[in-house]
């Protein structure tokens, strides 16, 4: 997959991310995290996002991400939404 | 009369009679009410002129009380004045700081404040604080520890400045008014009795003079030395709405209505039961199914304890809590029902629980439900430091009430987002586990296995009742192993019990890198 | 396999899009979760929600609650991407809205059947729930509850079925009674499950009450709800007394009794006790355990 234009998922509510990708002209995955538990999991919340970008073959990107204190299942499902939104694709590849 | 030598015994007494009496001696007022008013009044012309005459010096302590909540205007306007005068390295021991108290960080860094006493910080200056602000650190005290300190001359307060909705030019002061509208309304001012009494001099601060003699007071015009008038004290908004909403969160309902089921299986719901309920959305709630219970089994409360909300009073009109005491008014409803009914009684934080007092109202509770932001395994509650180790709440009456209640509740939930209520160890322990007799969560209730004839009552009642250790395991289940907080070496706060020992120390937390 | 034994008195939808909901919806005491991807769902979050509850339902321990998720209609695109994504999650039951028509099913019920292949599931793994919501979906009814084996139970959808009917929903429910006896009798005929519709008024507990009572009686074996608060209420009112309880223990009792003798006849205080008086009495004792009156 191809990130095609900057794309958003999910909202500012509490338990939820809000989980932005545009294209990035660098290499790699740059996410900047803004999150209410930071300090307690702010790595963990990168590496799921990282490795759900790394699924759908992405490989640079600029991912912003505003967490209220997400689960580990809500980051995965707004951040693959995200992705798939910036890729303009609907070829869903559904992994646990 | 000649000789005081001729009474038998005199050296035994001698200290109590001051000499013999000759006319000199009499001061007859020749004063009317009205002379009286404009002449001896204890009103001066402005805050200034109440501080210099108040004769407060450099490194002397000032005290406040927390009832205006977060419409205080009063800490700000007498701090903003005592830098101006440029008097510094105070102690400020109020009953509990809110955010609206975040100009205290400009205080603190131009020398004016040293050190605080408090119950409490919220908001700004509880971060600032926790990221290293003060070089002394902040002294945590409950309600009653509070009480106990005044009392026993360890807090020696040497000014009071106490913002009150009522007083007449001597004094007799209340947070509320019986004589007109104008001006705001908090209820009960039990935090400032105590400020009142035991401080060397007293300041009210009032938007609203009233005539004498102001009745009833919290505040007795003996215990006051000057008023000052001013345009504003508080924002009536942030002082109280107008009643306190029941929540119509569902998890916090369901955890509202399983304590009330608690309370009916304790085996002490019985008529003359007495409870304190806190202002919190679950715990409030709980008055809502309590109301439902003691309805159909026909019970009846002989008293509601410390902060009071609408609903407490709602309880009380329907004849459901024979009487309160109120340290504390909470809404509208409660201001309102302390302004007009006999049976709701105000009370000073001493009476509600200070531990050197045997009689303390609460050592005469049946149940307290209480919220948490952090419970462990060994049932120690934290309600001072967020999850992130900053400060961000209040000791309040949790150790107290804990302490002396004879069932403590705690409701909580079990996670709130992704941060787990329940956990191996409590950031900072408040209220000691052996005081906490259940937790109720909205996924079990776990029983202090000190209780273990209270848990097999809440058992044989239905109640799901699980070992704490499973919470803990459910709660990390879902939320993940989160890293450990990243504390400096700096001590910035000392949590004490209620008792003045120190039941633990808040470190300071290191600021977060931006990414 | 499917499963037509277990309690649906209580099926609450949660909204498919909100994480909040989604994470906790297994801490109140419904017997079935139904995560709502139709419309509830605003047509710009389709995907987000459909992503949400993927992940919810393979992560998330729902403990023993039957988890049902409401797709989109199969006439859409988005409808098939949800019965991809769901099968996957191994959902209990996918619930079809506003069937009209046996075809309907059979059309989900090969979609499914396909998905299970294509993943390596065991085909008939995953239930089917028709939602009749229409005037020619109530005349269908019996047709769409034998439309499959993998059918669990019908529901009725009352807010579309009255606008269709051109009238709106009463108190009293006198409009549906039609649909309402319909579905019942399609289920029953079926030997499938009958579900009633839900009711908005969340804050009026009297009306749901009245609502409840009058489904329970019609026969009805349980209703969707949109709120905790809805599930005490409809527990209560579902649980049988305590003298219904002693009068059903009294006639397995007499059963066991029968059994011990060898004889074929049963009977209970001079009276014979027939089929259909075991089959109350086995249905009351199950309701009464499910609401922990009966150990």
């Amino acid at each position: 997959m191809e990130i095609k234009k900057t794309a958003t998922a999910g909202t500012l509510e509490s338990s939820d991310i809000m989980v932005t990708v545009a294209p990035s002209s660098e290499k790699g995955i740059h996410i900047h995290l803004t999150s209410s538990v930071a300090m307690q999991f702010g790595p963990q919340i990168k590496e799921v996002i990282t490795s759900c970008a790394k699924r759908l073959g992405i490989d640079d990107a600029e991912i912003t991400a505003v967490d209220q204190g997400a689960l580990d299942c809500v980051i995965k499902a707004r951040t693959e939404t995200a992705l798939y939104r910036a890729a303009e694709s609907t070829d869903y590849k559904w992994e646990a | 009369m000649e000789s005081l030598k001729r009474i038998p015994h005199i050296e035994e007494f001698k200290d109590e009679l001051h000499g013999i009496f000759d006319e000199s001696r009499v001061n007859k007022s020749y004063l009317t009410r009205a002379e009286q008013e404009t002449k001896r009044s204890k009103v001066v012309p402005s805050l200034e002129e109440a501080i210099r005459l108040s004769g407060l010096k450099d490194g002397m302590t000032i005290s406040f009380h927390h009832h205006f909540r977060n419409g205080d205007y009063v800490v700000n306007m007498v701090m903003d004045t005592i830098a101006r005068m440029g008097i510094k390295h105070l102690t400020l021991a109020a009953s509990s700081l809110i955010d609206i108290h975040k100009p205290l960080i400009g205080h603190i860094r131009n020398g004016v404040v040293s050190r605080i006493e408090t119950s409490g910080i919220r908001g700004g200056l509880g971060e600032a604080i926790s990221h290293g602000l003060m070089e002394t650190p902040v002294i945590f005290r409950s309600h009653g520890g509070r009480a106990a300190a005044i009392e026993s001359g360890e807090l020696k307060i040497d000014v009071a400045f106490l913002g009150a909705p009522s007083c007449d030019v001597f004094g007799n002061a209340n947070g509320y008014s019986r004589d007109n509208d104008k001006g705001v309304t908090c209820g009960s001012i039990g935090y400032a009795k105590m400020d009142a009494q035991y401080a060397d001099k007293v300041v009210i601060i009032t938007d609203n003079i009233v005539p004498y003699p102001n009745v009833p007071f919290g505040i007795p015009e003996n215990d006051v030395d000057y008023i000052v008038k001013v345009d504003a004290i508080g924002d009536s908004q942030g002082i109280m709405s107008g009643a306190t909403r029941y929540t119509k969160n569902p998890k916090e309902l369901m955890i509202a209505e399983t304590a009330s089921e608690v309370i009916e299986a304790s085996g002490l719901f019985k008529e003359g039961f007495s409870i304190q309920m806190g202002s919190g959305g679950a715990s409030l709630a709980v008055a809502r199914f309590l109301r439902e219970k003691m309805l159909r089994e026909n019970i009846r409360a002989s008293f509601a304890l410390g902060g009071i909300t609408g609903q407490i009073v709602e309880l009380f009109q329907e004849g459901l809590v024979k009487k309160i005491l109120d340290v504390q008014s909470f809404d509208l409803d409660a201001a309102n029902s302390l302004k007009n009914n006999r049976m709701h009684q105000q009370i000073s934080a001493s009476y509600y629980a200070s531990p050197n007092n045997v009689g303390s109202a609460c050592n005469q509770l049946d149940f307290v439900i209480l919220s948490a932001l952090e419970v462990d395994v060994a049932f120690n509650v934290n309600v001072l430091v967020g999850s992130d180790g900053v400060i961000r709440g209040a000791i309040g009456g949790h150790q107290d009430t804990a302490a002396g209640a004879a069932i403590s509740i705690i409701t909580c939930p079990l996670t709130r987002g992704r941060i787990a209520t329940v956990v191996d160890k409590v950031n900072c322990k408040v209220t000691p586990g052996s005081t906490v007799d259940v937790v109720v969560t909205d996924q079990g209730v776990a029983v202090n296995p000190s209780r273990p004839e209270l848990r097999q009552r809440l058992i044989d009642a239905g109640i799901h009742v699980v070992d704490i250790q499973e919470l803990r395991h459910k709660a990390e289940r879902i939320v993940g192993h989160p890293l450990p907080i990243q504390y400096t070496d700096q001590i910035v706060g000392i949590v004490t019990y209620r008792d003045g020992s120190v039941i633990d120390l808040v470190r300071g937390v290191k600021e977060m890198d931006e990414d | 396999m499917v499963d037509h034994e277990r309690l649906r008195r209580t099926m609450m939808f949660i909204p498919g899009n909100n994480p909040a909901m989604i994470k906790d919806a297994y801490i109140y005491g419904c017997d079935s979760i139904m995560f709502d991807l139709e419309d509830s769902v605003s047509p710009f979050e389709k995907d987000a929600a459909r992503s949400l509850v993927f992940h919810a339902l393979t992560t998330v321990d729902y403990g023993m609650k039957e988890k049902v998720v409401r797709v989109n209609a199969l006439d859409t695109p988005v409808g098939i991407a949800d019965l991809e994504a769901m099968v996957r999650a191994h959902v209990d039951v996918i619930r079809l809205p506003k069937t009209e028509k046996p075809e309907d099913i059979v059309f989900c019920d090969e979609q499914v059947t396909r998905i299970e292949k294509e993943i390596g599931l065991k085909v008939g793994t995953t239930g089917l729930m028709a939602a009749i919501e229409s005037a020619k979906g109530v005349l269908n009814a019996p047709a769409i509850a034998v439309a499959s084996n993998r059918l669990i139970g019908i529901a009725l959808g009352a807010e579309d079925y009255v606008t269709d009917m051109k009238t709106t929903r009463s108190p009293e429910g006198t409009e549906l009674f039609f649909a309402r006896s319909m579905i019942l009798h399609a289920a029953r005929a079926a030997g499938i499950a009958a579900l009633d519709t839900v009711y908005s008024d969340v804050n009026n507990e009297e009306g749901f009450r009245k609502e409840v009572t009058l489904i329970k009686q019609l026969g009805f074996d349980g209703k969707s709800i949109i709120n905790p608060r809805q599930i005490a209420p409809v527990v209560e009112i579902f649980t049988p007394t305590a003298k219904e309880i002693e009068k059903a223990q009294a006639v397995m009792a007499a059963i066991e009794e029968a059994h011990k003798k060898g004889s074929g006849v049963i009977s209970l205080k001079g009276k014979m006790v027939d089929r259909p008086i075991v089959l109350r009495a086995e249905r009351t004792l199950k309701l009464a355990k499910a609401a922990k009156v009966l150990k």
